[in-house]
């Protein structure tokens, strides 16, 4: 049988063996955990501890500030001992709270659940937002803003993301696999948030374990498994919604236009913990791998744990590392340091050393069209990349600069070496700026 | 034949009769104070003036809109000349230039991380803020040499902008184009500055810089009427910048340069003809 999938994009070598058959363990706590307040698009949350306190377990720390914004919680009880600018994945030194653990672990009081059968979907709602949970697909975006949709736009599919597309990472095969009633008692909450009878969940056909223990447990509850080709960017939300439902979400538009709303595996058993059991978002599941690293591993992560900790914790690195990405190789971001601690956005740590990483210089354009064949979201990344580096802003947004999904495959493919995508991003932030201006 | 002439001809005379007519009576008046300020204007359309070019420029000069020192490539004399047919007094602005405030090449000053993408420094800045661990430094991909409308800036081997004193007409293209503000405008005048603008504390500037301003404070107890130093980072008080010269020796990180002596490193500009100022040579 032919697989669901979408048009254009390709396969690079997935380097999963590394860690799929690896299960989950949970990394012990580290000397001191750094607790960034930007943890999610949108406003940062605001500071509402101060040095010297002692904080408990699942205490909030930062209160959020406006409506895309999540609080951010204390992932252990202990005393905080700074709050400083520390290393951040962007690369630079931002707002964090340092907490040296007491060892103890004792959580905060007032920690409840509620069966959600009994809960009204906007009492459901708070309890997501009042978490601190968002898109631990690595996006971050706050989930109860996508749970909240317009009344003009009617939703009538839930999507749920298990597809796990990036090479390297497999913290959601393992979370599917091993946490699956989790995973599905999110499902049904969400399907219940936002009043939809209809429940798709895609997972590549690389996971077929996760496939069949999906399959087997979400039997009879009206949520679909579906099987889907082994294709990146098949987790991209506009392309998974195309391979599952056929529908195409419009330029410069959103999930909800074509009334479907896509939300995270990892996600899904957040808001189960979130709302049945009260619990805030203070650890994920991430996948430490690489062949810079000694054992590679799927951890059960702290908020705030020093990247440091993690790799000790799989046996320490196995040379100088040359490149460190928090997130897969296609679209995670490099990090300067070990200093940088792990967020909730962060679904892995991938080391490389010299020689791992393909060096060449750029070259000329060979007009070989390889970016437009692969290109997800059917633009020309070659033509408005060149109109991006001359500052032709009007021309990039006239060719869909702004439709593009920084998916990285037109650079992952083209043979000169061109930084497309980073072109790209450059000529979508001179359009975000003309438009703000105008 | 004949009357392929007359007629062909015939349509020629009429359609000029009725152009030459039409251009009499549909003639838009040209102020011609603005015919002559144009012509005055050294027509390289730069936009130093916040015009849309010279012709623009010379509208809102002949109206009385603008003020008649704004075209910055002219210079003293263009100034001059546009006083004289406004039939108002010359105001001369001081000649400026723009200078880079930084030496930190690739050999001297430390990289955070190794840039591969697009050469260009407002991509480069949207990165981590950029790939040299000094957050106010020069990234040397030239963006400030590609809006330069005169070729004044050249991009040396090691990386580092630097500003010709002979072509830049002060148009101040590049200050905005530089994501770092490292360039500043200065009096054409001054040769003497401190090329440096990291903000950061001494002990920082020292391990990642082998040339920063590290605020020692030295130029400033050297020649106090000539340097300040705010923020960490020393600059030349401009009103006496003709008093600044002694403390470039005394410079510790030697990050106080007098163009004199010629520019930075690796440029391939020659040295500037510095013009002695008349009381000097007095």
């Amino acid at each position: 049988m032919k697989l669901k999938t979408f048009p254009g994009g390709l396969h690079p070598p997935d380097n999963k063996e590394w860690s799929a058959n690896k299960a989950i363990e949970t990394c012990p706590l580290p000397g001191e955990l750094v607790i960034p307040l930007a943890q999610h698009i949108g406003a940062p949350a605001e500071l509402c501890v101060a040095k010297g306190d002692h904080v408990k377990k699942g205490q909030v720390i930062g209160t959020a500030k406006g409506f895309v914004s999540v609080p951010v919680h204390s992932s252990t009880s202990g005393e905080v001992t700074a709050i400083e600018p520390r290393p951040h994945a962007s690369g630079r030194n931002l707002p964090a709270v340092v907490i040296r653990p007491d060892g103890e672990d004792t959580w905060v009081e007032g920690i409840s659940g509620a069966d959600p059968e009994t809960l009204s979907p906007d009492a459901i709602r708070e309890c997501i937002r009042a978490a601190g949970i968002v898109g631990m697909g690595g996006a971050t975006f706050p989930a109860h803003v996508k749970l909240t949709p317009p009344e003009n736009k009617p939703i009538h599919t839930l999507v749920i993301n298990g597809v796990e597309c990036e090479p390297y990472l497999t913290a959601d095969h393992r979370l599917m696999l091993e946490e699956t009633d989790r995973v599905l008692d999110g499902i049904v909450i969400l399907k219940r948030v936002l009043g939809v009878a209809r429940a798709q969940v895609g997972i590549e056909a690389n996971k077929p374990d996760a496939i069949e223990v999906m399959t087997k447990a979400c039997a009879g509850k009206g949520i679909e498994v579906v099987p889907l080709a082994v294709k990146y960017p098949q987790g991209a939300e506009k392309q998974l919604i195309l391979a599952l439902t056929g529908r195409e979400v419009p330029s410069g538009g959103l999930p909800m236009d074509v009334g479907v709303v896509v939300q995270n595996v990892g996600t899904a058993a957040a808001v189960s913990d979130a709302v049945r059991r009260g619990l805030p978002l203070i650890e994920r599941i991430a996948t430490v791998t690489g062949p810079g690293v000694t054992t590679p591993k799927n951890l059960r992560v702290r908020v705030g744990t020093p990247l440091t900790h993690l790799v000790e914790f799989c046996g320490g690195l196995k040379g100088d590392p040359a490149k460190i990405i928090m997130g897969g190789p296609m679209m995670g971001a490099t990090q300067l340091s070990l200093d940088v601690p792990a967020t909730r956005g962060t679904s892995g740590v991938l080391l490389f050393r010299e020689g791992e990483i393909p060096l060449r210089p750029e070259g000329p354009c060979i007009r070989c069209g390889r970016c437009v064949q692969v290109c997800p979201a059917h633009i020309m990344p070659t033509t408005i990349a060149a109109y991006a580096r001359l500052d032709l802003i009007a021309e990039a947004e006239e060719f869909g600069a702004m439709d593009c999904i920084e998916c990285g495959c037109c650079t992952y493919t083209c043979p000169a070496t061109l930084p497309l995508v980073q072109a790209i991003r450059y000529g979508k932030g001179a359009i975000l700026a003309k438009r703000r201006k105008v | 034949m004949l009357a392929a002439i007359l007629s062909l001809g015939g349509i020629g005379l009429a359609a000029a009769v009725a152009l030459g007519f039409a251009a009499k009576k549909f003639a838009v008046e040209v102020d011609p104070r603005e015919l002559a300020v144009a012509e005055v204007l050294s027509g390289a359309n730069c936009g130093a003036c916040g015009y849309p070019g010279c012709a623009a420029y010379a509208k809102a000069v002949a109206t009385g809109e603008a003020a008649p020192n704004l075209c910055t490539p002219g210079g003293a004399s263009t100034v001059d000349k546009i006083a004289h047919i406004m039939g108002v007094a010359a105001v001369t602005a001081s000649p400026q230039i723009a200078v880079v405030l930084c030496q930190g090449d690739n050999p001297k000053a430390k990289a955070k991380y190794r840039y591969l993408g697009v050469a260009d420094c407002n991509a480069a800045q949207k990165i981590a803020d950029g790939p040299k661990e000094c957050p106010g430094g020069c990234l040397g991909l030239g963006t400030c040499a590609r809006v330069c409308p005169f070729g004044a800036i050249e991009i040396t081997p090691e990386g580092l902008a630097v500003i010709s004193r002979e072509k830049c007409t002060g148009c101040k293209k590049c200050v905005p184009a530089c994501p770092r503000s490292v360039i500043r405008m200065a009096p054409l005048d001054a040769t003497v500055h401190v090329l440096c603008n990291s903000r950061d504390k001494g002990a920082v500037v020292r391990k990642y810089c082998q040339v920063g301003c590290i605020a020692c404070h030295i130029c400033a107890k050297t020649v106090p009427e000539a340097y300040v130093v705010e923020e960490n980072l020393a600059r030349v008080v401009y009103e006496h910048y003709d008093q600044a010269a002694p403390a470039v020796a005394k410079c510790p990180t030697k990050c106080i340069r007098d163009f004199v002596e010629g520019y930075p490193e690796g440029s391939t500009f020659a040295p500037p003809v510095v013009p002695v100022k008349a009381e000097a040579a007095a």
